[in-house]
């Protein structure tokens, strides 16, 4: 087991490396110059532009800036946004925000996607399967911001059971609805997941076993086929983590959340390369580490898996 | 009908003379396989194809999101044939500011006067050579790439695989919003550029799926025998290989379809995707969420068409899932 986490952990290592070369090649190296673009249609004064130049590396040849860069995130010193606040200080502000959200969407999604998708698994071919499959599309087929407007225009305008734009403070009630939307996507993925797997399962040896030997409805359900059924479902929801963080963006902008994917957004539109690029770094890293963690939950849920061999 | 009608039905089948036939067919007593021996053994058996066919003619999913889709394709094919009014050259009126429906203006009007029906009506164009030609694009590019990591394997797949996870570590949104900010980029914001960056994003899903397909199928007999027959190794792949691993990739790729016609509508919702002035779902949906409180049909409308049109999609893709995968079928 040692051996194996290790070996998935220095697989990862190339993947982040890769990721953050892409990223940082794309935002610096391509044609266009950041700190021009920065002076927008004023004159560019070039002493200014020389010392941004010199602040972000970016008189140096490409291969230095990108290992000046990787020296900067493992030191946490990465700089200095164009505001001037040290961008370290503005990721500790905006991920917990971030994170908040994306762990409610993830207890949302995963608590109401595998009660429906066992009940509809159970219940396969009837009334509440076929309605639950059908309802499942549709919110796959509906863009998330659209979801959102939806949501925020009825509930959060129309009824008033929730407030419609998020406080600064982005406290946990404040965060629920936005959360159902981001979620809700997942939550479709996770449903049909839950009841091609109870399907699956119901059919398998060990259930039959279970009844047979006399075993409650109930302990069959959640003993043997929940159990087993999950084990996809977790590795959906482990990988969903690092999405939901990136793909935060649409639903932080409907709902005025302070999070990672506002200030992302904020620094696209000003252009704020060196902002951009910390927090893609950051959100590499979060994907990276959770298909680990998932990597090593399916061999705590499954045992049948081994990784000597 | 209870089991006593079957057996009593079956002895009277027994009593009648077996029929003449030129081949041996067992006595219906004899063998309950009556579905057997009513298959038409002379008639051609159905290829994949055929027999998905078959079956989706059948689906109700399969027809209305066919439908759905002829439709949309129609719309923005032909745009002027299903609104009076061209929004390209007719000036909206600021007069008609968010007004409701009017005689000839069954959506009302947005904020600056525009008529809705005809906007969502033009808009279609966008929405659907975006998600067409990135579709496309990411067929190639993603299925020549699965195709060879899958077929040679080693060192090719190992790099391949890793070029893969390092794509995937970059959600497509995130990805076209880092290189939709970069100058080049921003300065001309065109379908073109926007269908370039998805691609560059979304490739390799596909890649994967055709990679799983390939490795699936490389190995089977009939590839072993064409290759004994003297087939070389790389017209093995395009003659055997490849039509043999088709289905899960156009399942895929119909899906995706949908999911870029989203990605477009959303970047541009978000500012950064196509530039006002083309008119589409996502601009459109961008400009009237201002003015959400007070009038929120210019938002709903465009929104109804995007989501139904990803709906259909999705809903073909499904079906086609079902239709071509036998596994699948099974349970």
């Amino acid at each position: 087991m040692p051996t194996y986490i290790l070996k998935r952990f220095l697989q990862l290592i190339p993947v982040f490396l890769g990721a953050t070369l892409l990223v940082y090649f794309l935002v610096f190296s391509l044609p266009g110059d950041p700190i021009v673009a920065l002076f927008g249609d004023k004159p560019v004064n070039e002493a200014v532009a020389a010392k941004l130049r010199a602040q972000y590396n970016l008189d140096q040849p490409f291969w230095m800036q990108y290992l000046l860069y990787l020296k900067s995130i493992f030191t946490f010193d990465l700089g200095q946004d164009f505001s001037g606040r040290p961008i370290a200080a503005v990721l500790g502000e905006v991920f917990p925000v971030t994170a908040r959200l994306a762990i409610m969407a993830l207890i949302f999604e995963g608590v109401f996607g595998i009660v429906f998708g066992l009940i509809a698994g159970l219940r396969k071919g009837k009334f509440f399967d076929a309605t639950v499959l059908v309802a499942s599309l549709v919110v796959i087929g509906i863009p998330i911001f659209v979801l959102g407007f939806l949501l925020q225009f009825t509930i959060g305008v129309q009824l008033g059971w929730a407030k419609p734009t998020v406080s600064s403070a982005a406290t946990v009630p404040d965060l629920i609805l936005p959360a159902i939307v981001l979620g809700l996507g997942s939550f479709a993925y996770v449903l049909r997941l839950t009841r091609t797997s109870v399907i699956e399962n119901m059919n398998a040896d060990y259930v039959r076993t279970a009844t047979a030997k006399g075993l409650s409805r109930f302990q069959v359900v959640r003993v043997h086929i929940l159990r087993n059924s999950l084990i996809p479902v977790i590795t959906f929801l482990g990988a969903d983590l690092g999405a939901l963080m990136g793909g935060a963006i649409v639903t932080e902008g409907i709902f005025n959340v302070p999070g990672v994917g506002n200030r992302l957004y904020r620094a696209v539109l000003s252009g704020e390369g060196p902002t951009v690029v910390s927090i893609v770094t950051v959100l590499v890293l979060i994907y990276c580490l959770s298909n680990l963690l998932v990597d090593l939950l399916y061999g705590w849920l499954d045992p049948r898996i081994r990784y000597d061999s | 009908m209870t089991p006593d009608n079957t057996t009593t039905a079956r002895h009277a089948d027994s009593r009648r003379p077996a029929p003449r036939t030129a081949h041996f067919v067992a006595d219906v007593s004899e063998t309950p396989l009556q579905v057997t021996d009513r298959v038409k053994d002379e008639a051609a058996p159905l290829s994949l194809w055929g027999e998905a066919w078959k079956n989706l003619r059948r689906q109700p999913l399969f027809l209305i999101s066919a439908f759905l889709i002829l439709v949309v394709v129609a719309v923005s094919l032909f745009p002027g044939l299903f609104s009076p009014i061209d929004p390209t050259s007719e000036a909206c009126q600021l007069a008609n500011s968010d007004a409701g429906p009017a005689a000839g203006h069954p959506l009302g009007f947005t904020q600056q006067g525009c008529d809705v029906y005809a906007r969502v009506i033009f808009g279609t164009r966008s929405s659907v050579t975006v998600g067409l030609f990135t579709t496309i694009g990411v067929l190639l590019i993603g299925g020549i790439l699965g195709a060879v990591a899958g077929y040679y394997g080693g060192w090719i797949d190992s790099v391949l695989a890793r070029i893969n996870d390092i794509f995937f570590a970059l959600p497509l949104i995130l990805g076209a919003i880092v290189l939709m900010q970069l100058p080049m980029l921003r300065a001309n914001k065109t379908v073109g550029t926007l269908v370039l960056i998805l691609i560059i994003f979304g490739w390799p899903q596909i890649a994967r799926i055709t990679r799983g397909a390939v490795i699936e199928v490389r190995n089977a007999d009939f590839v072993t025998a064409a290759r004994s027959l003297g087939v070389s190794k790389f017209g093995a792949l395009m003659r055997h290989v490849m039509p043999n691993s088709l289905a899960p990739i156009i399942v895929v790729a119909t899906i995706s379809l949908g999911t870029f016609i989203v990605a477009e509508s959303t970047l541009s919702f978000l500012g950064i995707g196509l530039p006002p002035s083309v008119m589409s779902w996502g601009n459109d949906i961008q400009a009237a969420q201002a003015s959400l409180r007070s009038n929120p049909m210019p938002l709903l409308y465009p929104a109804i068409a995007l989501s139904i049109t990803v709906l259909s999609f999705i809903m073909l893709g499904d079906a086609l899932r079902d239709a071509l995968d036998p596994k699948a079928r099974k349970r």
